[in-house]
């Protein structure tokens, strides 16, 4: 019994030293989701892949500085950041006046629309609110897709997912008559045989920048000023040197980036 | 781009599942296994505690096992992985206001489980310590044994025998609790099966393999047990 | 209930000053209102009225969606238990090695990976599930907890069952044969009465423990109550959020076992000397 009891204490002690490390200011630790394919996904031996890992990939290069991936569940991502369990999300996050009140954010580095997709034999003819009334339309919640949604469609029901792959696999098996996202995501899924079932059926316009936001950037916890502003000169650096061209190029057909106007 | 064929998936390598699953089940042991030792001496204590006649320790016991057994498992995981860092940052702030803490889902898992197991194991060792009878204790006094010997002695080889069945059920509970840190990231066999579900869109073949890890692990668990049951019912025999 | 409770032992004197159990116990109760004070201090200090006037609505709508699930699980549990306990019973080796089965899959594998099973699983059979006419009960992500919680009490219930019955001491069934009552109506007016005196407790707790793991479906897109609350604090990111759903939660099976606890001494008073 004294022998366990010296084992549990000893191991309890390294446990608390573990667990009160501080973290270490020179590897910076980036969060992402690892469910929001082809921005960011796991791949069968663990590794995390996707243009938002590649991006922030080029921007720890061009920081000088070595980075860490985590991935952590959508819906607790902010309070994970909050937390302290990584340094900053680089998971396609929309920056939103709300989750300004939370945390900061560089520029955006990218920017599509939302789009909904609809089975192949929809009847659904346009994604305004009365198209969708008495629709259960299925969204992954704490997105701006998901904001949208409860705003706009308010006589549909909305139903919300912990991420994007079982909104998908709801839609084919037919639970849902709709699903919102960003509209490379659903472009993605839909050239795979999984989302052979379904189209995309349109894109909601106007897309208010108040929900959107100006595109999606990188957050970090508040007051953290100086790594924004390093964040902010890297992607401007990677936009200038061709390196974000590359990567662009690597994922999509199309420039992601929208209008270069922030 | 033509599907994987199912042995693909639950082939050993980059391109199966079945090594990440392994590795999950490895930290579904690993997180068990760590949690056992603190949830049993603290489930001890409470029950001694709840022994004694000291009536403020009796209330302080029984609110921890009311708070923890009446809180679903899942608020309390909650509770502790958002709110402990939250609550820790604050207090150490005070001394180091640049210090940022980082609580891993491991360890807040374990913490948490330790809370649960604890006040389910509680219960176990109280109903063990009542039938022992007085005489046992007044017996180690008479021969002149200090209250610490006679506990450590008398008592607890008994205590052991008798709770053991109880804290083997305790045990599995544990296992299958296990599985609820997979909501906050830690990559045990359901968060790894779940991921595999994801991206393969094989949900029912990824979940059945992950009940069926839980089933062979409560099945070893039961051999397991079963060793140590006939190993102390030997050790009573010989006395 | 042990044999050693029911001899009374005269009361102890009542310990005098401050024993090292006495500093230890006030120093624990301390820390207990210590934190009890905290968390009223905080949910005090982090009042919102337009988040309570937010949410407050939700998490009702959330309590009952909770209460549906659980009385309706355990109920259709409860009827499904008879078969399983029936098997268990049963000298028939198929039958029974059947009914064990059944009860050893549900209980050692965790509630969290049937119900993923049942929702996510089960959902990718849409097309042979319509071909038999059930696809409209999966469809919906309520009936899959119900599915998937009814099937996991059903195990449990028919273990507390069978334990209760075979509590019952053998004379009693000898008894009522040898007054000439046939099985079933022994089992009915002899066995059952006393079996459920038993059972009532492993009952109530089965029905704390349902309560609580019903939590989890929430992960499936059902708005319960702990829905409600990952809802909220996803989108306020204020942690009063779960601080509520605990205190809910907890009233609720304090109420519950407390309730349990006073039909068991109503019921047995006649057992008490």
């Amino acid at each position: 019994m004294r022998i366990a009891l010296r084992i549990a204490l000893a191991a309890s002690a390294a446990l608390l030293t573990l667990g009160v490390a501080q973290a270490q200011e020179k590897t910076l630790r980036i969060g992402t989701e690892g469910a929001y394919p082809p921005f960011n996904n796991l791949t069968s031996d663990g590794q995390l892949v996707g243009f938002d890992i590649d991006i922030a990939k080029a921007l720890c290069d061009e920081m000088k500085v070595k980075c860490t991936f985590v991935a952590q569940d959508w819906d607790g991502i902010i309070p994970a950041l909050q937390a302290g369990k990584f340094d900053a999300i680089v998971a396609s996050m929309s920056i939103t006046p709300e989750r300004q009140q939370k945390v900061d954010f560089t520029h955006k580095y990218y920017n599509t629309p939302s789009a909904l997709a609809v089975p192949k034999d929809s009847t659904l003819k346009g994604v305004t609110k009365a198209d969708l009334a008495g629709k259960t339309i299925g969204v992954a919640t704490t997105t701006t897709h998901f904001n949208y949604a409860s705003k706009t469609y308010t006589d549909s029901t909305i139903k919300g997912y912990p991420s994007s792959p079982e909104e998908q696999a709801d839609l084919a098996n037919g639970r849902l008559d709709a699903i919102e996202d960003d509209i490379v995501v659903l472009s993605q899924w839909l050239d795979t045989p999984d989302g052979a079932c379904c189209k995309i059926l349109g894109t909601p316009d106007p897309q208010p920048v108040e929900i959107f936001g100006p595109g999606a950037g990188i957050a970090v916890r508040k007051g953290e000023t100086d790594l924004v502003n390093k964040l902010n000169a890297a992607i401007d650096a990677i936009r200038a040197n061709g390196k974000y061209k590359e990567i662009n190029d690597k994922y999509f057909k199309f420039d992601v980036y929208g209008k270069s106007s922030s | 781009m033509p599907g994987p064929t199912i042995w693909t998936l639950l082939s050993w390598g980059p391109d199966g599942w079945s090594d990440d699953i392994a590795y999950g089940a490895l930290v579904t042991i690993a997180l068990a296994l760590a949690t056992l030792p603190f949830g049993l001496v603290i489930g001890f204590f409470v029950a001694f505690a709840k022994q004694q006649e000291e009536p403020s320790l009796r209330l302080a016991a029984n609110i921890y096992t009311t708070v923890f057994r009446g809180l679903p498992e899942l608020v309390t995981l909650f509770l502790f992985f958002f709110g402990m860092p939250l609550l820790l940052q604050h207090v150490i702030r005070w001394f180091n206001p640049d210090a940022t803490i980082d609580v891993n889902s491991f360890i807040a898992g374990m913490i948490v489980l330790s809370l649960i197991f604890s006040s389910y194991a509680s219960e176990v060792f109280l109903s063990a310590f009542r039938a022992i009878p007085k005489g046992q204790y007044e017996g180690g006094y008479a021969i002149g044994l200090s209250k610490w010997q006679t506990m450590r002695k008398v008592i607890l080889p008994q205590l052991v025998r008798i709770a053991f069945p109880g804290l083997e059920n305790c045990w599995l509970i544990l296992l299958k609790d296990t599985s609820l840190v997979s909501v906050v990231n830690l990559a045990e066999t359901l968060r790894n099966a779940g991921v595999a579900a994801r991206v393969t869109k094989h949900s029912f073949l990824f979940y059945s393999l992950a009940a069926l890890v839980f089933l062979v692990l409560a099945i070893l668990s039961s051999i397991a047990t079963g060793f140590i049951v006939r190993s102390l019912a030997r050790k009573g025999a010989t006395r | 209930m042990s044999v050693t409770e029911t001899i009374v032992e005269p009361p102890p004197p009542q310990a005098r000053g401050w024993s090292r159990a006495r500093i230890l116990g006030y120093a624990l109760v301390g820390l207990w209102i210590i934190f009890g004070l905290g968390i009223v201090a905080y949910l005090v200090s982090a009042w919102n009225t337009d988040f309570f006037f937010r949410y407050a609505p939700a998490y009702l709508q959330g309590l009952g969606t909770t209460l549906s699930l659980v009385v309706v699980s355990m109920i259709a549990g409860a009827i499904l238990s008879l078969p399983v306990t029936y098997g268990r019973m049963s000298k028939n080796g198929i039958l029974s090695g059947l009914a064990y089965c059944y009860v050893y899959f549900f209980r050692g594998t965790p509630l969290l990976v049937q119900v993923y099973l049942v929702y996510y699983g089960v959902g990718s059979f849409r097309v042979e599930l319509e071909s038999v006419g059930l696809w409209w009960f999966f469809r919906d992500a309520f009936n899959c907890g119900v599915f998937a919680f009814a099937l996991n009490t059903a195990a449990y219930q028919a273990e507390i069952l069978r334990g209760a019955i075979e509590s019952v001491p053998r004379g009693q069934w000898e008894g009522a044969a040898s007054l000439g009552l046939h099985k079933l109506l022994t089992l009915r007016k002899v066995i059952l009465p006393q079996a459920l005196v038993v059972a009532l407790r492993p009952y109530g707790n089965e029905l704390v423990l349902m309560i609580k793991a019903s939590a989890i479906v929430a992960i499936i897109t059902v708005y319960d109550l702990m829905g409600n609350a990952k809802l909220a604090y996803a989108k306020s990111f204020d942690f009063q959020a779960y601080i509520w759903v605990a205190i809910v939660y907890l009233v609720m099976v304090e109420i519950l076992r407390n309730g349990v606890e006073w039909i068991e001494r109503r019921i047995t008073v006649h057992l008490k000397r």
